[in-house]
């Protein structure tokens, strides 16, 4: 008959329970870790990605206003040298126009060869002058040199607006006109009074030299430069689109689109005006500043795609290194959250051990309780029965009974009954001990009668798979100062692993040495089973390694027994040979 | 050499009655007494050489039973009989003065043997 009291689960290794219950537990901690990494990971890459992005594009806004602002100015001042370089233009002329006309008398220059030496002399200067004339205070065409001699010659201007005006201003400087020549050109005329009278020089300027002027703005690929009159007419042609005389407007413009539009009209400006406009189909920096002599007005025009080259450029990097910023961030988050989470699994190996070890305590001292309680009430009855029986046996004794002829069947019934409750007797005892050695304490322990005791727990299970328990003892009983419990837990486990490895027909070696020259004890508990794989031998001790199948152990049973001996100031190690088998050795020191 | 008189103080019935059958049987004066007060009260009208005293008993305990024993008759050695395993209860009362304590369930020979080294001691002393 199995001693059922004696089976109860001492250790986790008989308790399938328990490894259930560890396995759900490590599903639910691997959920949380996955979470865990997860909001770590984002929290450190939102932490640093949003300051990141924000000064990015500060920075970008700082740099796009500083830039644009250089770009609008240096638009200014190229419009500005532009316009002054036609404004010395002009006042070349005018001023070349005043020597000849006063430096030369009326009658001189009315004669042709002598108005002829004279252009002569000017075209050495410049290439500019087509032609030259002299008018007189009614119109008459006096005297002229240039390529249209026959027909201008007979011309009266007396009715043509220029004169009249420049009778009126002593100026007069045109719009650009085909007339008479079918190409496009503007004059420029000056009145000289002359004692009672006054006359007209009048020359007529080649339109190339404003062009020249005017096209050395354009500056990139894609800019564009010209002069519009005061009411909003081309006077030099445009690099894109338009033609002389035209309204200024994108290449594409016709009359009845409505995807394009002319140019901003800027015949009304007075001072230079710098502006930036975009609608449907245009992106443009416009520039227009008044020319001073004449009428006109000088328009840039700028391409920003081609202006805020190294603002696109920049921003290309930016984007760049943030990119790189960014991956950087999530590389670093990654690793570094990965660290933190296996420094915290590792942590909760450690706590998920120790709670185990709680919780066997606990279900230690709750089981001690109820064995003490068993203990006790068994023990009356049990006396009961003793005293009795033995009373019975004083009687037979006694009495003429001995004659009867059931005489030795009572007697033998009688012993068979001593017999018995002497045996459970002894499970009551062996109960007591366990349930009095869970009160942790320091007391002295004779390391043989401890032996005793715990090998008395596993007599009658080790008999049932024929494993004999031999017992080589130290002679002079050595005697220890620690808690008696704890090792006596730690003894009952190495012999529960030691039958367990043997399973049936071997021996296990309980045996006790007094060191007398370390002032240690040694306790050996050794089997003839199937042995531990070297391999495997160096993680024999830590938590929840076991050779045992899925269930029979959680591996948990020598990693406590290690942490008990060391607690209790002792060592714990293990020799083993696969075939032959192993060998567990315990020393605790004696105080 | 005076018959040796034991007092057993036990409060369970069946083993206490059987004890003393059983002492009796062998010439030696037993009686019983239920609990720590009973015990006491016969105490004042006679004397024994040994008390075996059950340590757990409802009421007064054996422990102060013992001690009022030694008050009143402290020439009377005493045995403590334990159900505990522990030896608190039998090394308290070995501090109390009693002589030793055996644990329950006690075979009658152990018993006896505690017994006569007790009255022996005892006569010892007083011889």
């Amino acid at each position: 008959m199995p001693l059922i009291p004696l089976s109860f689960p001492l250790f986790p290794a008989r308790l399938p329970k328990h490894s259930e219950r560890n396995q759900r537990n490590d599903t639910a901690m691997e959920r949380n870790y996955r979470k865990l990494w997860w909001q770590h990971c984002l929290a450190i890459i939102g932490f640093s990605v949003i300051p990141l992005l924000l000064v990015n594009f500060f920075l970008y806004h700082l740099f796009d206003t500083t830039y644009t602002d250089k770009v609008m100015e240096s638009l200014r001042s190229n419009a500005e040298n532009r316009r002054d370089a036609i404004d010395l233009f002009f006042r070349e002329r005018i001023a070349q126009l005043y020597t000849i006309a006063n430096a030369n008398s009326f009658q001189q220059l009315t004669d042709e060869g002598y108005l002829n030496k004279i252009f002569e002399i000017m075209h050495v200067k410049s290439d500019s002058y087509m032609d030259i004339g002299i008018i007189d205070s009614e119109g008459r065409h006096l005297a002229y040199v240039g390529p249209y001699y026959d027909t201008l010659k007979q011309v009266n201007y007396k009715n043509e607006l220029w004169f009249k005006e420049v009778q009126a201003n002593g100026l007069y400087i045109s719009d650009i006109f085909m007339g008479f020549r079918k190409t496009p050109h503007f004059i420029i005329a000056v009145m000289v009074r002359e004692k009672n009278t006054s006359w007209i020089l009048r020359v007529t300027i080649n339109l190339k030299n404003i062009d020249d002027v005017v096209q050395k703005a354009w500056a990139g690929h894609l800019s564009d430069a010209f002069i519009v009159n005061k009411k909003n007419v081309l006077q030099t042609r445009p690099r894109f689109g338009g033609n002389f005389l035209d309204v200024p407007a994108t290449p594409e413009y016709t009359a009845d689109s409505l995807k394009s539009h002319p140019y901003p009209d800027y015949s009304s400006v007075v001072a230079t005006k710098l502006e930036r406009v975009t609608y449907s189909g245009m992106d443009a920096f416009f520039a227009a500043t008044p020319i001073h002599n004449t009428k006109w007005i000088l328009v840039i025009k700028e391409n920003p795609d081609e202006m805020l080259s190294p603002l696109v450029k920049g921003q290309h990097w930016m984007l760049l290194f943030m990119a790189a910023g960014l991956a950087i961030i999530a590389t670093g988050a990654a690793l570094v959250t990965n660290t933190l989470i296996n420094r915290i699994k590792e942590a909760d190996l450690v706590n998920a051990a120790n709670a185990d070890m709680l919780l066997q305590a606990n279900k230690m001292i709750a089981l001690s309780k109820m064995a003490a309680g068993i203990a006790h009430e068994v023990n009356n009855p049990l006396a009961s029965i003793a005293e009795n029986a033995g009373w019975m046996k004083d009687l037979l004794a006694e009495e003429d009974i001995a004659g009867s002829k059931n005489y030795t069947e009572f007697s033998e019934s009688i012993d068979k009954i001593e017999q018995h409750v002497a045996r459970a007797r002894k499970i009551v005892h062996n109960l007591l001990g366990f349930a009095r050695r869970m009160e942790p304490a320091k007391e002295k322990i004779d390391v043989n009668k401890l032996l005793d005791e715990t090998t008395g727990f596993l007599e009658n299970e080790a008999r049932y798979v024929n494993i004999q328990i031999a017992k080589e003892y130290a002679d002079n009983d050595p005697v220890i100062t620690s808690d008696l419990s704890q090792i006596q837990q730690v003894v009952l486990n190495l012999l529960n692993n030691a039958i367990d490895a043997i399973g049936h027909d071997g021996t296990v070696t309980v045996s006790s040495k007094d060191l007398e020259t370390t002032g240690e004890v040694e306790i050996n508990v050794a089997d003839t089973g199937k042995g531990i794989a070297e391999s495997d031998l160096h993680k024999i001790f830590d938590p929840f390694f076991t050779t045992k199948e899925v269930g029979k152990g959680t591996g948990l049973g020598l990693s406590i027994s290690y942490s008990i001996i060391e607690k209790l100031g002792g060592k714990m190690k293990v020799q083993s040979k696969v075939g032959v088998g192993t060998v567990f050795t315990i020393l605790l020191p004696k105080q | 050499m005076n018959t040796l008189r034991v007092l057993i103080v036990d409060d369970e019935d069946d083993l206490r009655e059987t004890i003393v059958k059983r002492l009796n049987a062998r010439k030696i004066q037993t009686e019983g007494a239920a609990s720590g007060i009973n015990a006491l009260e016969i105490l004042k009208d006679k004397d024994f050489d040994v008390i075996v005293l059950d340590v757990k008993m409802p009421g007064m305990d054996g422990i102060e039973t013992l001690q009022h024993i030694k008050k009143l008759k402290p020439e009377i050695e005493v045995i403590m009989l334990t159900g505990h395993a522990s030896l608190e209860f039998g090394l308290k009362g070995m501090q109390l003065g009693a002589f030793d304590y055996v644990m329950k369930p006690a075979p009658l020979n152990e018993l006896l043997d505690t017994i006569g080294q007790a009255y022996n001691k005892k006569s010892g002393l007083t011889l």
